[in-house]
């Protein structure tokens, strides 16, 4: 039998707020967004920061949603399923983090990887104006997002944005992304 | 015309839209998984109430969550108002948000740097 006693004391250590691995619904999601509400009313005593990881997250979800590349159950890809994700959110003295993790073809790498070098490298007004000419003048895409994502998620947490690639075959790869958003914000800010 | 009222849900807000009164509601959250098609009867609503609109509208938001893909919605929402402000009706809104929340300001903000229609940025405790 598989040692889940140790499982459980690692997800302990790490403080895993929760975690999941599978196909990601919409139902899902405003499940795993109730579950951490409730547990951020407990646990984060400022508005400010319960809000941010509340706004983080949602958006994280909603590029896993939309972004998700599936793996047909036919393609070499085994033992990996089709359309699930990793989702993981862990607190530390520092912050909160939101990890997510799916596939992605690797022709899109360099498209994907090209737009979160250019959030990373701008100041956060810069970041504010790019975020205001998208909402303005861009047109949605044909899964309903604004290209607004990711922009967000920087703005919010005021970090940036962790990522990696791992190649899994020669279409596919494993995208990684995990975001911190600060305990104590304002101290955060003023580094 | 009949006024638009929706219910709030765990992911759409309150909305009321009053075209006796002239004012138009907008409260709570928005993350629908379409957020396209959830705001679709809300804009024909307001080209409808465009056509034969009050002297004077007043557009009261007050959101506590939106997504990126709402904030899209939002906009073009509060743009049809800017249409009619345009067209030489009285039309303010209002943005409110959490004393605290200083996010929501900032989408306020920026929302009225796109606008440029009278826009008041108010906190509520």
């Amino acid at each position: 039998m598989i040692d889940y006693l140790s499982i459980y004391e690692k997800m302990h250590d790490n403080n895993i707020m929760l975690t999941f691995k599978g196909e990601v619904t919409f139902d899902l999601i405003n499940s795993m967004l109730k579950i951490i509400e409730s547990r951020l009313d407990m646990i984060e005593g400022d508005l400010k920061t319960r809000k941010k990881v509340y706004n983080v997250l949602v958006e994280c979800l909603q590029n896993l949603v939309h972004h998700i590349d599936t793996i047909d159950p036919g393609e070499d890809a085994s033992p990996y399923l089709s359309k699930t994700a990793l989702l993981m959110i862990t607190t530390s003295s520092d912050g909160y983090h939101v990890v997510t993790g799916n596939y992605i073809l690797n022709d899109k790498i360099d498209k994907l990887k090209d737009w979160l070098d250019e959030i990373n490298s701008v100041s956060p007004e810069e970041l504010r104006e790019l975020y205001k000419q998208i909402l303005n003048n861009e047109k949605f895409s044909e899964k309903g997002t604004a290209g607004l994502g990711f922009i967000d998620i920087a703005r919010k947490s005021g970090q940036k944005l962790v990522y990696t690639f791992q190649p899994v075959n020669d279409r596919y790869s494993f995208f990684s992304f995990q975001i911190t958003i600060p305990k104590n914000y304002l101290i955060a800010q003023s580094k | 015309m009949e006024s638009l009222v929706l219910q709030p849900t765990a992911h759409t807000p309150s909305v009321s839209l009053n075209s006796t009164t002239g004012v138009c509601e907008f409260k709570g959250r928005s993350t629908p998984e379409n957020s396209v098609e959830y705001y679709d009867p809300i804009y024909k609503w307001i080209d409808a109430y465009v056509l034969n609109s009050n002297s004077k509208t007043v557009v009261n938001v007050q959101f506590e969550y939106f997504n990126t893909s709402s904030s899209k919605c939002i906009l073009d929402v509060l743009k049809k108002f800017v249409k009619l402000h345009n067209a030489g009706k009285e039309v303010k809104i209002n943005w409110f948000y959490e004393a605290e929340d200083d996010d929501m300001k900032e989408a306020g903000e920026d929302y009225s740097d796109i606008l440029k229609i009278p826009f008041e940025i108010q906190s509520i405790d």
